[in-house]
């Protein structure tokens, strides 16, 4: 075993008193039962009121969140369209469409955060409403760490575009300040405005030159007097040298202006051209990547990220990824300057910026309260061919053991188990009996979802599932007193030896009725009638009742002494098919041939003969009766028979 | 497809239904009802998508549907129809039929009207022992239902009691129902029979029985062409459409190969029956397109983005004309265009009123196309 990461947490069992008694508990696929025992610790049973609450437990209770169902649905068909993608895609345009997929689950968790957004407004209740806030909060956490992952890891952005990238994702997500801006832009004089040099301390900060530059404009046009002030810091800005998205320029291109642009910076600063003003100075100072500079606008950065991204952008905007680490950490140092130790989202995001994956995975893992951001993130990383070295002392690899908790999550929810099944497809080596496993566990409660659930074995030649879900709702059937549909569904498990059970009960109330149930299923049985003996006798039989029906009575004949003479009817049933024949012996013209009426007494005797002298006693009379007659039809017809063969011969 | 807007509403959708337009109207029709099922509580919702303010000058449109009203509905919601504009009947997995009224001015949904245990097994009255009832149709003021106990039930929208009530109609599970004309109703059933009940008759039996040959493959949904009431179309497990002329033979004028899983709906455009939509489990939901004129039209009308096949019937002479019956294969051809290309999951159920089509799927979205025939 490995060690323990973290502490398990401790989950107290609400109404349960582990003092008083002990706790028993049962694994389930996803949850736990726990009641409370009637075992006394000391030893004396006393007694007492026995335990009367069996508790749930759910390890993946977000699986429970309403509107997160949003998200599991529409991610489940973004990752089944990247799985299906797999086999067409290759080279240059894999990566532009993975970084689409990667694009298309940031803005699934994007509408999500809206809607929950909203439900949090709108909610009454305080304790709901701090719930859904809390769910915002750490869906924009995921999207945050997602955003990164896609840039370091999924596009791999290079030096330059990689920059141009942080910056984004930066504008993105710290947004906080976007409020304030809203703020000074729609007041009358933006420029009079108290929070005025903020918002232009937060466009440098965040490289949002043009945005800036405007505001300076306002600024400048009200203070003619250092209007060449305004001029030559709006110059330098201008000027600036960014990496561009296109190869138009080699990095080293790159870097010669930017030194250029750097050191006209430095003259300006050093020649004073600022010092009469504190605000433009303290920016130009910004420009130089001054760290100190840069530190004191902490307030209006908020995360050490972010200052991270200002501190590259103005003093290494050639960045390479494998740099990235060193920065990070020193970043992270300066910012948080020992005040207070990282949280596990800082933790998470300094795991990124140093390149280890499965370390950003498990701390993920432990972080979060669901399975979904994992799953489907390990999932994205694994097609990009990031995850292949790595194996897990248990399972498979990380890929299907992440996956195969998710969907078991999903398989747990009353509705969710639907979009689990395919999760398992995409899982080679346990998926599939974990899915068997699952399956099996889904409550069948009307026959259309029965017929669902049939439908996924069946792709997948799940065999035995298919069996058991059609015995099931064979059995249902038969306890509802509902004969056909029983047999329908025993007819589409081809399962003989319920056939036989049910054509049994047909027959039995047959000769307790006199009368056939459920014609239209018996008469349409078509080839399925083979499955097994006791049904073909069933369908045969019927068909002697209908020859009968319509009086062709020969053919009825031929078949009922075909059902006894090739055994195809239980011996039980002998004696009812030789009283169905009375009537035939007893018509008026002669049905049975000669030998036929051999045959028929060769039935009846065989059948009188089986029995022992002990067990003829003590049939009743009714029965001896009944032999006794069906013996003198058959002399009678026997008579008539030969009588009738001899004038046919002779004439 | 850019006009289609999709709602994930966090609730698999069994049925979707268009409220009928009063008969005087011209506008499209703007509220549909949904049910759910498979859900610890299930509900009946009402959604609109006519909000003019959205729509542009030209009569584009583009917001989504939006939530009116819902109501709890106990067990799965197995099938809808609206009785009439303000009324709704469902089943219920539970074997109750219940009519809900839409108070349009304050937007609220209540029962009105409610039989407990329309279908059961065994015995009414002991506690458990509810059958699912799985299919309704409506034809104001009757209401028919049918159920997995196999009884088709009669009752009338302001009577207490069931009209009329046949036990043990069906040996095995009715799927679905719909009425050929006023008196007389259609089922099928899971061993692939059609069946043509009269309501008129006090035998408990129907009047004309119909199957498919050889492997009894079950069916799962019928509707009859809204014009020529003898052309019935039934979708059947292996999502096989087929066609059926009640007025001859007992097996169906032809079979289509259509869909890899059960067809769950099959409908009629109700006014412009050339046009047939299907949706399966497989995730798909084809239109089937009778007006296109292979002779006429140059093929360069198929292509582009839709996958589009042909099929040549293969039907039995027939001398009325109908693009469902006739049989010349040089002429007649059908377009089939799947207008759900990327679905996974099943697509429950389907609607079309005018040139609006609304679908819902286990994947817990609903879908609205308002301009179908674009």
């Amino acid at each position: 075993m490995e060690e323990l990461d973290v502490e398990p947490p401790l989950t107290v069992v609400p109404g349960a008193d582990p003092s008083a008694r002990q706790l028993c508990f049962a694994w389930g696929p996803a949850e736990v039962l726990v009641c409370e025992t009637l075992f006394d610790r000391a030893g004396t049973a006393d007694g007492g009121p026995s335990a009367s609450c069996v508790f749930v437990f759910r390890k993946d209770q977000d699986i429970y969140i309403h509107t997160l169902r949003k998200l599991f649905n529409e991610s489940h068909g973004i990752f089944i369209g990247l799985q299906r993608s797999e086999e067409e895609l290759a080279g240059k345009s894999r990566k532009a469409h993975l970084v689409q997929v990667s694009k298309n689950y940031r803005s699934v968790i994007r509408a999500c955060m809206e809607d929950m957004h909203q439900a949090a407004i709108s909610a009454r209740d305080p304790a709901l409403q701090n719930q859904y806030s809390t769910q915002v909060s750490i869906l924009s956490a995921v999207e945050l760490i997602w955003n990164l992952c896609e840039i370091l890891f999924v596009e791999a952005a290079a030096a330059g575009p990689l920059l141009l990238r942080l910056l984004d994702w930066v504008r993105l997500h710290v947004c906080d300040v976007d409020n304030t801006v809203r703020e000074v832009l729609s007041s009358e004089d933006p420029s009079k405005h108290e929070l005025f040099w903020n918002v232009v301390d937060v466009f440098v900060l965040q490289g949002r030159m043009d945005e800036a530059r405007h505001l300076l404009s306002k600024e400048a046009s009200a203070n003619p007097t250092s209007m060449n002030m305004y001029r030559i810091l709006d110059d330098l800005m201008k000027k600036m040298p960014v990496p561009s998205l296109n190869n138009t320029q080699t990095l080293t291109e790159m870097e010669l202006k930017w030194q250029h642009w750097h050191e006209e910076c430095q003259r300006y600063l050093q020649d004073g051209t600022f010092a009469s003003n504190s605000h433009m100075e303290s920016i130009c100072k910004i420009l130089l990547g001054d760290e100190d500079a840069i530190l004191e606008k902490k307030e209006l950065m908020t995360t050490w990220y972010h200052f991270l991204v200002t501190r590259l952008l103005y003093s290494h905007p050639t960045v390479k990824p494998m740099e990235l680490r060193f920065y990070a950490q020193s970043s992270m140092d300066l910012f948080l300057g020992g005040e207070c130790s990282p949280e596990p989202l800082d933790t998470i995001l300094m795991a990124a910026f140093e390149f280890e994956i499965h370390q950003v995975i498990k701390e993920c893992s432990i972080a979060l309260s669901n399975w979904w951001f994992v799953a489907h993130l390990t999932d994205l990383l694994d097609h990009c061919k990031l995850l292949q070295s790595h194996n897990l002392y248990f399972g498979s690899n990380m890929r299907e053991f992440l996956l195969l908790e998710y969907a078991s999550g999903l398989f747990s929810h009353h509705s969710l188990w639907q979009l689990g099944v395919d999760y398992f497809d995409y899982c080679p080596e346990f998926g599939r009996v974990y899915l068997e496993l699952h399956i099996e566990r889904i409550p069948l409660n009307t026959e259309q979802k029965a017929l669902k659930v049939l439908r996924i074995c069946e792709q997948r030649q799940m065999h035995e599932q298919v069996r058991s879900i059609c015995k099931i709702m064979a059995m249902k059937a038969l306890r509802n007193n509902r004969l056909g549909s029983a047999l329908s569904w025993s007819i589409r498990a081809k399962d003989a030896a319920f056939a036989t059970l049910i054509s049994d009960r047909f027959l039995k109330d047959y000769c307790e009725r006199g009368s056939f149930s459920d014609l239209d299923l018996i008469d349409n049985l078509g080839p399925s009638m083979l499955l097994s003996d006791r049904l073909t006798f069933l369908g045969k039989y019927r068909e002697f009742h209908r020859l009968y029906g319509e009086k062709r009575f020969s053919e009825a004949a031929r078949l009922l002494l075909m059902l006894m003479t090739a055994h195809i009817a239980p011996c039980s049933f002998w004696m009812t098919l030789l009283t169905d024949a009375l009537p035939l012996l007893e018509q008026k013209e002669v049905i049975f041939s000669a030998e036929q009426t051999y045959e028929l007494m060769r039935c009846l005797e065989d059948l009188t003969a089986g029995k022992s002298e002990k067990e003829k006693f003590q049939d009743d009379n009714v029965e001896t009766m009944k032999v006794e007659m069906l013996r003198l039809a058959l002399a009678r017809n026997l008579a008539r028979v030969i009588v009738k063969e001899g004038t046919l011969g002779a004439s | 497809m850019e006009d289609v807007c999709a709602k994930f509403v966090s609730q698999k959708i069994s049925k979707a239904r268009w409220r009928p337009l009063p008969a005087a109207a011209l506008q499209p029709p703007d509220v549909f009802a949904t049910g759910s099922w498979d859900n610890e509580d299930n509900r009946i919702s009402f959604w609109s998508v006519g909000d003019l303010v959205n729509a542009g000058l030209n009569g584009e449109y583009h917001g989504e549907p939006q939530l009116l009203c819902d109501i709890w509905h106990n067990g799965d919601v197995m099938d809808m129809q609206f009785l009439d504009q303000e009324r709704i009947v469902v089943a219920s997995s539970t074997g109750t039929v219940t009519v809900f009224r839409h108070h349009q001015n304050n937007q609220t949904l209540s029962a009105s009207q409610r039989w407990e245990k329309a279908h059961y097994h065994v015995d009414q009255d002991t506690s458990c022992g509810g059958a699912a009832c799985t299919g309704v149709i409506c034809n104001k003021p009757e209401i028919v239902t049918v159920g997995e106990d196999g009884r088709i039930n009669l009752f009338r929208a302001d009577q207490k009691d069931a009209v009329r009530t046949i036990d043990n109609a069906d040996s095995s599970t009715l799927h679905a129902v719909t009425f050929l004309r006023t008196t007389e109703i259609l089922t099928v059933n899971s061993i692939g029979q059609l069946k043509i009940w009269d309501l008129r008759q006090q035998r408990n039996e129907p009047s004309q029985i119909f199957s498919l040959a050889g492997d009894r493959v079950p069916l799962h949904c019928v509707d009859r062409h809204p014009n020529q009431q003898h052309i019935v179309a039934t979708g059947g497990q292996d999502g096989m459409l087929s066609i059926w002329d009640i007025r001859h033979g007992t097996m169906p004028v032809s079979l289509l190969n259509a869909h890899e899983a059960e067809m769950w709906e099959v409908r009629f455009h109700p006014s412009n029956p050339d046009h047939l939509f299907t949706c399966s489990e497989d995730g798909s939901l084809w239109h089937w397109d009778t007006s296109t004129d292979i002779s006429e039209k140059p093929s360069f009308l198929h292509q582009g983005g839709r996958s589009t096949a042909y099929f040549s019937h293969n039907t039995i002479n027939q001398s009325v004309v109908s693009a469902w019956l006739s049989n010349d294969p040089t002429k007649d051809r059908m377009e089939i265009t799947n207008l759900v290309p990327n679905q996974t999951l099943s697509v429950n159920s389907l609607d079309i009123l005018g040139p609006c089509l609304v679908y819902g799927t286990d994947a817990e979205a609903i879908y609205v196309n308002r301009q179908l025939f674009a």
